[in-house]
């Protein structure tokens, strides 16, 4: 165990705590700021990993608009200081089994693809821009050109949801 | 060894950190008085005012610290620390010199861009946690102008990291040559516009709006809490003027001694920025919740889109 496996656990256990205290809690804006914890913590955890540019493109993207977003979304429609107690809909099962299989599709899926896979960050390459670009557009062209198709078509849905209503 | 140098270097930083925003606000003081025919601060500390802002810090020290009884007080108590914090950094990984940054990341735009975004989620938790209807309407206008202007900010750093070739600070203050003043002028406008509208300055300053919504998120707040925001703004100025002067203007860049007055020159380049922040907020009336949207989703995004697409050509054709 070298410190940095240390940190990557430290960080993994309060990425999953902040994980847990989010669905558990019952205020809204509490909920939601615990999700910028658990982003921070897995933004850490990256770091350890040694990528450096994923790891600020999670605190840019995530914490920076994705949770920005989700906390004017529940200041614009109701969002009362102190505990909600109807925040529980009657789809706990359901959730429940989504979770689940959810979590063990992932699981068994990057168990199987980086076991025994060890980052020592002594003898590595820096995860930095130049890396992640170079290994982006030489060997991942097309699931990149999918992906943007993906985001244009939810721009589309987007837009056509949005002039329905006027 | 290395331990005692970071130290010091994170001392040098914190130093920073607590006098050049001072010294913002004293010129904000002068020269916002000056501009409306009046002298300004002219009793403290003697000489045209200078320890004006000490004295104000020291009283903001002395205020009772009031949470309202029925706001969320843990939120309420750290929103402060969320919203200073981040540019204080942002300040880690400024250059001063050749080579000279407290800690030169080899991803350091994106790193700047990413913590100052964080500040955001401090101005949100004030306008939520203090229970009152002020401040949640300043909260909710803040969060609606900082996503609005996020992306044309991240679109023009992105058009200097791609002239530079690099996305090192000091990387692209090697690279920047004269010429990048047309070449990259739209995007330098752009971000300092963007940047205007990130720190809710004049005339972006709707959150804070205070004829209609008292001092929105801040309305609250008082005492030393109170004089952490309004660091955080000063903070924010010297910020993201250092920013702007480091991505479009060169940075340490000077006409001579760059390697031992480095420091100096990226200091009056900051400097003069954060006086136009000055000047534009004594100059232009507040614009409207439309206004706002309009100016950024009509205006500077296609604005960084097409600085972008014209600097992507330049490097294309060029090497």
């Amino acid at each position: 165990m070298t410190l940095a496996d240390d940190v990557f656990g430290l960080l993994g256990v309060v990425c999953l705590a902040a994980a847990v205290l989010v669905v558990t809690s019952r205020h809204v804006i509490h909920a939601a700021l615990w999700l910028v914890v658990c982003f921070g913590a897995l933004a850490g955890c990256y770091l350890v990993l040694t990528a450096e540019l994923v790891a600020w493109v999670q605190v840019l993207i995530y914490i920076g608009a994705v949770v920005v977003l989700m906390l004017f979304g529940a200041m614009l429609t109701r969002a009362p200081v102190g505990a909600v107690q109807e925040l529980d809909s009657g789809n706990r099962p359901v959730a429940a089994v989504a979770g689940v299989a959810t979590a063990g599709v992932l699981g068994t899926l990057v168990v199987a693809a980086f076991r025994g896979a060890y980052v020592d960050i002594h003898h590595t390459q820096i995860g930095d821009g130049k890396v992640i670009g170079t290994s982006l557009f030489r060997f991942f062209v097309l699931p990149f050109e999918v992906a943007s198709v993906l985001l244009l078509a939810a721009l589309v849905g987007a837009i056509v949801l949005t002039k329905r209503e006027v | 060894m290395i331990a005692l140098e970071v130290v010091a270097k994170l001392l040098g930083c914190l130093l920073v950190f607590l006098t050049v925003p001072l010294l913002v606000g004293q010129m904000e003081h002068k020269a916002m008085a000056h501009m409306q025919s009046r002298l300004g601060p002219m009793y403290a500390g003697g000489f045209h005012g200078w320890a004006q802002l000490v004295a104000d810090g020291v009283k903001f020290a002395q205020k009772e610290s009031v949470v309202p009884a029925r706001a969320d007080r843990r939120v309420f108590e750290l929103a402060p620390a969320v919203a200073l914090l981040p540019y204080l950094f942002v300040l880690i990984t400024i250059p001063v010199g050749p080579g000279q940054t407290a800690r030169d990341l080899s991803v350091g735009v994106f790193f700047a861009l990413a913590v100052v975004s964080v500040g955001v989620i401090g101005v949100l938790m004030a306008g939520w946690s203090s229970a009152n209807k002020y401040s949640l309407l300043g909260g909710m206008r803040a969060g609606a102008q900082l996503m609005a202007y996020e992306l044309p900010l991240v679109l023009a750093a992105a058009s200097a990291a791609m002239a530079a070739g690099t996305l090192s600070l000091d990387g692209i203050v090697h690279a920047w040559r004269w010429w990048w003043l047309p070449y990259q002028g739209i995007a330098a406008v752009v971000f300092f516009v963007a940047a205007l509208a990130e720190l809710r300055r004049p005339p972006f300053d709707m959150p804070v709006a205070d004829s209609e919504i008292v001092f929105g998120p801040f309305t609250e707040y008082t005492g030393l809490r109170f004089a952490l925001f309004l660091l955080a703004e000063y903070g924010g100025i010297v910020v993201f003027s250092a920013l702007t002067a480091v991505l479009f203007l060169g940075g340490w860049k000077g006409p001579f001694f760059e390697a031992q007055l480095g420091w100096l020159w990226l200091l009056l380049k900051t400097m003069a920025l954060s006086f136009v922040v000055i000047w534009l907020r004594v100059t232009y009336p507040r614009l409207r919740a439309d206004q706002l949207q309009k100016l950024a989703w009509v205006g500077l995004v296609p604005l960084a889109l097409a600085q972008i697409a014209l600097t992507g050509v330049v490097r294309v054709t060029t090497s």
